[in-house]
């Protein structure tokens, strides 16, 4: 008998960023968990091999407090430094710079990965599209692999692109606030203008949706408008069971990639009967 | 002598290398890493590098975040 074998249509493929390959597309943040036990058992179940962490002082007065790197398995897992927290250009090159060298030290893969945030203000947390493209473009001169957390202004994206960012990463909606993606039209656009050939875009430069996850489906609905992954941290940290919410944001990301893939059925009007009216015995109104 | 530390001023006694303040923070065998003066001074030269009057000094490590 001969076997057909059919290709695993179940399968997400890696995804490759500035030269490094990712088996997850789910990139999950560090911060705000109750315990690192909690957190260690949430990237776990969140099938992630890329964290995000912060660089910040060395608490000199508490000796004895545990280390987030005591818990990360640093040969696993690739750890993608922020710069969160900075409010300038300037700042967010010296935070950036501080970051490398303590990968370099770690020897972790992550070491020239940055994830670049240049913030507006305290209360959005909103990108400052002048700061970013500015550190953006310095970074890259300095050799980084720039992950560029953006609003989701599909030129400034186009713009970020060209200074090298090696992947543009457009806010949902603000940084913790859980309200999902705001202007699905909006990042529709911008993974157009990088992506579309026809576009000056590039199919495999990696866009990824970062921030304002609150609910598995708006991690879906990143991946069904074209998004190659989605980084969230609040929506796994501060929910109820972190977990079990980690566990449902990684199906969350695997439906969104491949119904994205599946060429769904066009919007209509009105119904389409699943079942046949041939052979029906009712009597049919109007009919 | 004195020098900033995390925006905190201390007096050294004596002359100090880069090394021997992580010591004396206690850091010594931990990931750290430390700028001069905005500029960051990779490991290899904390040993050789003798800090100066006035030298303001940032001393990092990677904390949970987003």
């Amino acid at each position: 008998m001969t076997e057909t074998i059919r290709p695993d249509t179940s399968h997400v493929p890696s995804l490759t960023i500035g030269g490094r390959t990712l088996s997850s597309r789910l990139v999950v943040g560090t911060g705000k968990y109750q315990n690192y036990d909690v957190m260690c058992e949430a990237i776990d179940a969140s099938g992630t091999d890329c964290v995000t962490v912060a660089v910040r002082r060395e608490r000199l007065v508490d000796a004895e407090g545990r280390s987030l790197l005591d818990f990360l398995d640093t040969d696993r897992i690739t750890i993608l430094p922020n710069t969160a927290g900075c409010f300038t250009a300037e700042d967010a090159v010296r935070v950036s710079r501080l970051g490398r060298e303590l990968l370099e030290q770690l020897g972790n893969p992550g070491r020239d990965w940055v994830k670049l945030e240049v913030l507006g203000d305290k209360t959005t947390l909103l990108p400052d599209p002048v700061g970013t493209l500015e550190a953006c473009r310095e970074l890259v001169a300095d050799g980084f692999q720039v992950l560029c957390y953006a609003s989701d202004d599909p030129r400034l994206a186009v713009a970020l692109r060209d200074a090298g960012a090696a992947s543009v990463m457009p806010a949902g909606s603000p940084i913790g606030s859980g309200r999902g993606v705001n202007n699905p039209h909006a990042i529709a656009l911008l993974l157009e203008l990088l992506k579309d050939p026809a576009q000056g875009g590039d199919p495999d430069y990696p866009v990824i949706v970062d921030a304002g996850v609150g609910t598995p489906s708006d991690v879906t609905i990143a991946m069904e408008l074209g998004a190659d992954g989605v980084l969230l941290n609040t929506g796994i940290a501060h929910a109820k069971d972190p977990v079990r919410m980690a566990h449902a944001m990684r199906l969350a990301l695997e439906s969104g990639y491949l119904g994205a893939r599946s060429g769904r059925i066009a919007m209509r009007r009105y119904a389409s009967a699943s079942s046949p009216f041939d052979g029906v015995i009712s009597t049919i109104p109007g009919e | 002598m004195t020098i900033t530390v995390n925006g905190d001023e201390r007096t050294l006694e004596k002359p100090l290398t880069i090394a021997d303040l992580i010591r004396d923070l206690g850091l010594e065998g931990r990931p750290c890493a430390v700028e001069r003066n905005r500029s960051v001074v990779p490991k290899a030269e904390h040993d050789s590098t003798l800090l100066a009057e006035g030298d303001r000094l940032e001393v990092v490590t990677l904390v949970g975040g987003g």
